[in-house]
């Protein structure tokens, strides 16, 4: 007989991810929909990479209390689910005397949200930066600050839920709720499951995690009318590291919008310029721009006045997905909160919504958050006996030593065969993706778990490569493989066969 | 499997025409034992794509395809007596010349030359350096990533293009295509005159009636799985977008052809210093680089038109590379640095040994800044002194123009200071 899930999480972003991988540890029947070709394609997918440290947060606000948490929880899961991250602290850059006093307003802020900063002397942030402009009149250091992979993180975490029992559906939208008919109680009281393009899903919970939609999910239950997401978009620059290679994580004075345009190292040593805030309408346009393209230029030199343009190697853009929650509890209006609550209105809902930045770095205290509302609401959570919660990640060629890769390269001839050139990323590193728990089946798939094709030549060389491999792990022809997903196919025909 | 040493006189990182010439000349001039390394199944490098003609104009008054030019390299090699690493990608070049590689077939390997010639050639400048507005669809590729599709995968990556950029890959591939039974509707060009060869312009793109735009580029990308269009936009003398001349053109797919860049990333770990207008090693006559006993041949010192000159520079590279294997190589001479000047972008050699021409000439290879449509002069002076001199029909930036140094010249040479090139009206 059909067995109903325990539970149906909408969305496959980082605060999905988290929340799959901390409810699989408990004696529940999962279902985990997204509706791209893979998971880590929206707002996770393309950010600043910072997990940061919470001065700056409106105190009091649910924004503050989950990025303080959550910044704590990185280095526990960051060694359990074996992805990158280092703590190496973020600096807000007073460049002039003019912007001093605004470092003494954060300073007070972190002081609230109980995050330990200091304000470091012009002399100081010149020595740990060299090439920060020579007008730096001092700095707030933020030691708890750091860099993370975002496609990284994301991927550990949704491989150890699936690894742990979670049934991962990709290509599955969302479309509606399924309601209990009653005759008594109003007919949209309690939730039994959800509508998808894929068929019908029954579940007794479902967590809306669905990021820059989740405005819409919940309208769909009827929740929360005025709640509204508008996306901001921010694009960016990644700068070649053979050709700039700046230290840490600086940040400009922040503006009333936003953090303001930073630049900032990556954990693959290429510093990144970016971003800035345009509200747009629509949920899905990520593309980048001349105007915001001269914003980020003229911002990022503020903080570093040589970086030159020649030496950029990749632009991207990425939607915060910003909301319009009020917080009840700050001191002073607020309308930027996140969402985290079981709605009374209806049974059987967990509603995330606001989830724009600290969101990364708070995701995985919003699962958490998420365990204890399900447990409030008296799931009793039994945790399963086998439940591991360590994942191990998969060998990454460049990250040897001359040693390590020859003996990797003797086990397995594979990983001794370069496909990206730029990044060194081998045939034995891709055919391990296709292959892992989450299947990776599209080029951009590829290139999230293994950095391919994020180089200086934008994969150039590797793509005629990596179809090849796809197609052949795959059992496809060729002109299936796509960049990410049906419609984004690479190739169109054979020669000599002319339509 | 050919079982091969770890100690090499000279080895060539890189078996395309750079490579092959410089290990044929390394080979011929004394080095014992010579090896070239190549990422590829084949030898040949990118000729084994450029399956169009025009190869071997100047040194053979031939027409070849670049698979036969490359063939006859190949053939001499072989016959002379180089070895070969196929498959093989190398990771890292030491400054006292190791060399750490690895491919499926032989696994990871350590060797070590005498002398090393660098001669990765170029890659192609991507969306990313031209900061193309837009999303990121499937559909936006460089030229020879299309060119490789079709001329060695055998697969065609769109029915309809645009191809953004007057260079020579782009335009070969707008005849390629056309011939492939695709629609190329329109080359753009952002700058007032062609970026590759005329010969290039009347040949793939007048003969097939495929519209060049000059002074246009494309103002944004449309389309979020697949190219569904592009918006193409005319540009002014400072390259701004002239409001009212946008027009949308439906497409599948973008070609960039928007120029090449040197790939040093293997000199740069060998602590090879680079030249930021060329983005190549800066050289001496000989093809040295600042680190003792690194060479560098061909497109991996300055992107050349001509595939001919190419294999020039890998000739002198591959010879120098030998003596220095040998131990007779100048490496102290009283060098006289070579300098860009009026209409000049640049110049290599970027120094040379004057008493190199006592054996041979040494040609001075350069780019102009502006197009000049009329006769011009092509002038080497010390100073106000001009030492040589050479007539030109004109002088294009898409086209490399040279002049060679002569035994005569020797004397001036020596004496002078600096070494100015320029390219002026006649």
């Amino acid at each position: 007989m059909y067995q109903p899930y325990d539970v149906i999480i909408i969305g496959a972003g980082i605060v999905g991810a988290m929340t799959a991988r901390f409810l699989s540890r408990y004696a529940l029947k999962i279902l985990w929909i997204e509706k791209e070709s893979d998971i880590c394609t929206g707002t996770t997918g393309a950010n600043s990479a910072l997990v940061h440290g919470g001065y700056d947060a409106m105190p009091k606000s649910l924004k503050a209390e989950m990025n303080v948490r959550g910044n704590a929880m990185w280095d526990a899961l960051s060694e359990e689910l074996d992805f990158a991250f280092a703590r190496i602290g973020t600096h807000v850059v007073a460049i002039g005397e003019d912007e001093l006093p605004a470092l003494d307003e954060l300073k007070a802020r972190s002081d609230l949200n109980g995050v330990p900063t200091e304000i470091i002397a012009a002399e100081e942030m010149r020595r740990r930066e060299p090439l920060i402009n020579p007008e730096v009149s001092g700095a707030l250091f933020c030691p708890s600050g750091g860099i993370c992979d975002p496609w990284g993180a994301t991927i550990a975490a949704a491989e150890n839920a699936v690894q742990n029992g979670v049934e991962l559906r990709l290509n599955t939208e969302f479309q509606d709720f399924l309601w209990e008919p009653s005759k008594i109680q109003s007919p949209k009281s309690k939730i039994v499951g959800i509508r998808t393009n894929q068929g019908d899903f029954y579940g007794r919970w479902v967590v809306n995690a669905a990021g820059l939609f989740a405005d819409e999910v919940m309208h769909k239950a009827g929740l929360r009318p005025a709640f509204e997401i508008t996306p901001r978009r921010g694009e960016y620059y990644v700068m070649d590291r053979n050709q700039i290679q700046t230290q840490t994580v600086l940040f400009p004075v922040p503006t009333k919008v936003s953090k303001g345009i930073l630049v900032t190292t990556t954990l693959h040593g290429n510093t990144l310029v970016g971003p800035n805030a345009e509200e747009i309408d629509d949920k899905t346009d990520v593309a980048v721009t001349a105007a915001g393209m001269r914003e980020i230029w003229d911002g990022a030199r503020k903080l570093i006045p040589s970086l030159d343009a020649r030496h950029v190697i990749a632009v991207f853009a990425g939607l915060r997905a910003g909301g319009n929650a009020p917080c009840l509890d700050c001191d002073e209006a607020y309308h930027k909160d996140f969402i985290i609550e079981i709605p009374a209105q209806v049974q059987g809902l967990v509603n995330l919504g606001g989830m724009e930045s600290p969101a990364l770095t708070a995701a995985p205290a919003i699962a958490e958050r998420v365990v204890a509302l399900l447990r409030g609401a008296g799931e009793p959570l039994v945790e399963k006996a086998d439940w591991n919660p360590r994942r191990e990640a998969r060998p990454v060629f460049r990250h040897l030593d001359h040693a390590e890769q020859a003996a990797l390269v003797a086990r397995d001839p594979r990983y001794g065969h370069i496909i990206c050139r730029c990044e060194y990323v081998t045939e034995g590193e891709i055919v391990a993706e296709i292959h892992a728990p989450i299947p990776a089946t599209t080029y951009d798939a590829i290139k999230r778990r293994t950095w391919l094709g994020t180089g200086r030549c934008l994969g150039g060389f590797d793509m005629p490569r990596v179809v090849d491999i796809l197609a052949h792990e795959l059992g496809q022809d060729p002109l299936e493989i796509s960049k990410k997903g049906a419609g984004s196919e690479f190739l169109v025909r054979k020669t000599k066969e002319v339509a | 499997m050919k079982s091969l040493k770890d100690n090499y006189d000279v080895i060539v990182i890189g078996a395309g025409p750079g490579g092959l010439a410089a290990a044929i000349a390394a080979k011929k001039n004394g080095a014992e034992d010579v090896l070239m390394i190549d990422r590829d199944l084949e030898l040949g490098g990118i000729l084994l794509q450029c399956i169009h003609n025009g190869f071997g104009v100047e040194i053979f008054k031939e027409d070849w395809p670049g698979p036969s030019y490359a063939q006859h390299f190949i053939n001499e090699a072989q016959e002379v007596g180089v070895d070969a690493m196929l498959d093989t990608m190398v990771l890292d070049v030491t400054p006292d010349r190791k060399v750490y590689a690895t491919g499926p077939g032989r696994g990871f390997v350590e060797l070590e030359g005498r002398a090393i010639v660098m001669a990765m050639g170029c890659r192609e400048r991507t969306r990313a350096q031209i900061k193309l507005p837009g999303p990121r669809p499937a559909g936006v590729y460089t030229a020879g990533l299309a060119q490789r599709w079709v001329n060695v995968e055998g697969y065609m990556p769109g029915k309809r293009f645009v191809i953004l950029g007057s260079g020579d890959i782009g335009m070969i591939m707008a005849r390629r295509l056309t011939f492939e039974g695709a629609k190329v509707e329109r080359v753009l060009e952002v700058l007032p005159y062609l970026s590759g060869l005329n010969r290039n312009y009347v040949q793939c793109l007048l003969d097939f009636d495929i519209p060049l735009q000059l002074q246009h580029t494309v103002k944004r990308i449309i389309g979020k799985d697949k190219v569904e269009a592009v918006e193409a936009v005319a540009v002014d003398d400072h390259w701004n977008f002239i409001p009212g001349s946008e027009e949308i053109i439906p497409c599948d797919t973008l070609l960039l052809s928007v120029g090449l860049i040197p790939e040093n990333e293997l000199s740069q770990k060998a602590g090879v210093a680079l030249d930021p207008v060329t983005n190549g090693p800066f050289v001496d006559d000989g093809f040295l680089t600042n680190v003792t006993g690194i060479f560098a041949a061909g497109n991996v010192v300055h992107v050349y038109d001509l595939v001919d000159w190419v294999t020039q520079a890998g000739l002198t590279a591959g010879k120098r590379a030998a003596q220095y294997a040998q131990g007779c190589y100048n490496v102290n001479p009283r060098y006289v640095p070579t300098a860009a000047g009026e209409n000049v972008r640049y110049v290599v050699p970027h120094k040379l040994d004057p008493e190199t021409l006592t054996e041979d000439g040494i040609m001075l290879q350069m780019r102009v800044t502006q197009p000049l449509e009329f006769p011009v002069r092509i002038e080497v002076r010390d100073g106000d002194t001009v030492i040589a001199k050479k007539a030109a029909r004109y002088a294009r930036p898409g086209e490399m123009v040279d002049i060679t140094l002569k035994g005569k010249d020797y004397d001036a040479v020596r004496q002078a200071r600096e070494l100015t090139a320029r390219v002026v009206a006649r």
